[in-house]
């Protein structure tokens, strides 16, 4: 294994480590350029997808993975991008300045729900953004001179230098990329800048943050703003992706689901985003499969185990029946998150971090690294 | 006038189920420092085990609505022991996340067991209303004030006069602590669990005659608890009531006297203001962490 010597804080901040690093995420950017011209067109879009929720599962991390402050309500923020750029587009406004916009404009609803959220902690925060979030729908399907209210709002294919970005073309697509990555990039340099340092510090205890001379409500403020403000970006590209908006689309559900991203990603590490909002899309085409040829794959299984051709029928049925029942999609968010919770706290990517570790390490390799202190004080509630 | 009288009894009558699946917050919260965001599962799921043994096995009213609530509350215990006891003590948004999981494994199983149609229970007192002067009061919304009223006094009783309670007091003060003093922590958080689940069960049932009973009831419904709950002030059991009877009525008048979309919001609304004037809630402690 490789020896990092530090010498001095330059060294501990840099971008790439080693140089191992601009190769490995050299390779990916590769193949991640070449990805349209291999993949079928249904899975490109799911990869789409993969993009904007990752750009949104990083505006999330900001917030709750690096600043310790959770959010259920970041379906309103992207509802907020989303239908500002719809409501801009009619009016012949270019793509750059209502991407821009959006992201601005959602930035700063982001710093209007900072301001009361400094006051609240752990649940009630929880409980305040969700408040906040049924307020925002309502309101989208109440204000219907600017939102159109439940009957939605149609998108427009982007205009982008006089060609036309059609949305399931790979242009689109690059378009997506270069958001996550410039994302990505931003956040890593805001991460190792001070501010990046305040919230972390401001995470692990807001108490010696601020014994520390640092403006507790300055950085939090700044931190919905950030959040809320990338994830407008991606509302802008989720309402360009999907070509029309409705306010039953930015939901409680969906928040809940950015949630899922880091939090089955790992809400410690950038990866997390990525990592997560790859496993949250690609469960969809799982569920496709499980229904499509799940039954037929297990009942050639239970045939060649030797049960007669009407048993295999059987199971086929009955695992078709299983497999297509109403809601399945739900009992397996469900279990993921429970699991997750429960077994694999720190995410894929801490399990990932785990494989690298035991290979290193090999023989000495100890469980007990990884493991989260248990605290039975109450120190949440006397905050 | 006579109109809002009406609204006002209405409004109680839905506070109180709101205030009902606030307390099983409250009670889980006031143990064990968890919010159970599953509580308006279980709620659901109570009423959908009422559903079964009055609508389709056709018990009596009296021993289907027992019998759900003792299966509701081993189900609480279960539910404590697979889910919230391996993860006690870790950060809260963890124990959250799990709860939130478990509802929804809750919703989509009741969607694949019971279907996703509306369901209605028969119960004693459906039809029928009492008279005053011109006012007319349905049985079924005066029966859920009644028996709200009933289970409160039962809890406070519970909780200030019974060494079980008072053991769940103390664990809730400091688990360690309380362990020390030789209380056992975990069977009292799975009593609390059983406890919370029973109560849900009350309101599911209680509920059913009001509004039907659906795979996401309580969704709709546990969210709309959550005001009700903060209102009152995290953590005390009247606190939890009040708060619920506070938001039916504020909810039901903003139904009736704003123009439409304001009854859905209102709860919210309040609920931001509650946060940002007074975080600690109508009944709540305000405590700082002392250094």
């Amino acid at each position: 294994m490789r020896f990092l010597f530090k010498t001095d804080y330059e060294d501990d901040i840099r971008l790439f480590p080693h140089s191992g690093y601009i190769y490995s995420y050299g390779l990916l950017l590769a193949v991640l350029l070449i990805a349209p011209y291999v993949l079928s067109s249904y899975l490109m879009s799911q990869v789409v997808f993969v993009c904007i929720y990752a750009t949104v599962g990083v505006g999330l991390l900001i917030l709750t993975g690096f600043t310790g402050q959770a959010s259920l309500g970041h379906a309103a923020f992207l509802a907020i991008g989303a239908y500002t750029a719809a409501y801009l587009q009619q009016f012949n406004v270019p793509f750059p300045v209502y991407f821009l916009a959006a992201g601005l404009l959602t930035g700063v609803v982001g710093a209007l729900v900072g301001f009361p959220a400094l006051r609240l902690q752990g649940i009630y925060l929880v409980i305040a953004t969700i408040s906040f979030a049924f307020i925002v729908e309502e309101i989208l399907a109440r204000w219907e001179s600017v939102t159109h209210g439940n009957e939605g709002m149609r998108v427009k294919t982007i205009q982008l230098l006089g060609a036309t970005v059609s949305r399931d073309g790979p242009t689109f697509y690059y378009l997506c990329l270069a958001v996550l990555v410039l994302t990505i990039v931003g956040t890593l340099n805001l991460l190792r800048s001070p501010t990046g340092r305040a919230f972390v510090a401001i995470r692990d205890s807001e108490t010696a943050a601020r014994s520390m001379g640092i403006n507790v409500a300055l950085y939090k403020v700044k931190s919905f703003a950030i959040s809320a403000g990338i994830t407008g970006f991606a509302g802008v590209l989720f309402a360009h992706k999907l070509s029309f908006i409705s306010p039953e689309m930015f939901t409680l559900q969906l928040s809940i689901e950015f949630i899922i991203v880091i939090l089955i990603g790992g809400t410690f590490s950038l990866h997390g985003a990525v990592l997560g909002a790859i496993f949250l899309v690609m469960i969809d085409p799982f569920l496709t499969y499980l229904k499509d040829d799940m039954p037929g794959v297990i009942a050639g299984v239970a045939a060649t185990l030797g049960a007669g051709t009407e048993r295999a029928d059987h199971i086929q049925d009955a695992v078709a029946a299983i497999a297509s029942a109403n809601g399945l999609k739900g009992a397996i968010y469900g279990i993921i998150i429970v699991v997750f919770v429960l077994f694999e706290p720190l995410g894929l990517y801490g399990r990932w971090l785990k494989i690298k570790l035991f290979f290193q390490l090999f023989p000495l390799y100890k469980r007990a690294t990884f493991k989260r202190q248990k605290i039975y004080v109450k120190s949440e509630r006397n905050r | 006038m006579l109109d809002f009288v009406q609204q006002l009894v209405s409004g109680i009558a839905l506070g109180c189920v709101y205030g009902l699946i606030a307390l099983g917050f409250v009670l889980v919260y006031k143990a064990t420092e968890v919010v159970n965001f599953a509580q308006g599962d279980l709620m659901m799921l109570g009423g959908f085990f009422a559903f079964t043994f009055i609508g389709m096995l056709g018990l009596n009213y009296w021993v289907g609505f027992a019998g759900a609530v003792i299966c509701m509350a081993l189900f609480g215990m279960l539910a404590e022991r697979l889910v919230v006891r391996p993860i006690l003590g870790y950060p809260q948004f963890s124990i959250i996340m799990a709860t939130i999981g478990l509802g929804y494994f809750l919703r989509s199983i009741a969607g694949m067991i019971w279907g996703t149609d509306d369901f209605k229970i028969e119960t004693p007192f459906s039809q029928g209303v009492l008279r005053i002067g011109s006012l007319v009061l349905a049985y079924d919304k005066l029966s859920v004030i009644a028996a709200t009223i009933i289970l409160c006094a039962l809890l406070y009783l519970f909780f200030n006069r019974t060494t079980l309670g008072t053991a769940m007091r103390a664990s809730s003060e400091n688990m360690l602590a309380a362990y020390y003093m030789g209380i056992p922590v975990k069977r009292v958080v799975s009593i609390v669990w059983a406890i919370s689940a029973a109560v849900a069960t009350c309101a599911g049932v209680l509920l059913a005659p009001i509004t039907f009973i659906h795979s996401n009831v309580g969704l709709v419904l546990g969210l709309k608890a959550f005001p009700a709950a903060v209102l009152g002030g995290f953590g005390s059991i009247p606190g939890a009531v009040v708060g619920g009877v506070l938001i039916g009525v504020i909810e039901s008048m903003a139904g009736f006297y704003l123009p439409q979309g304001w009854k859905d919001v209102a709860p919210y609304i309040v609920l931001l203001a509650v946060l940002l004037l007074k975080p600690e809630g109508l009944f709540g402690l305000h405590v700082r962490k002392k250094v």
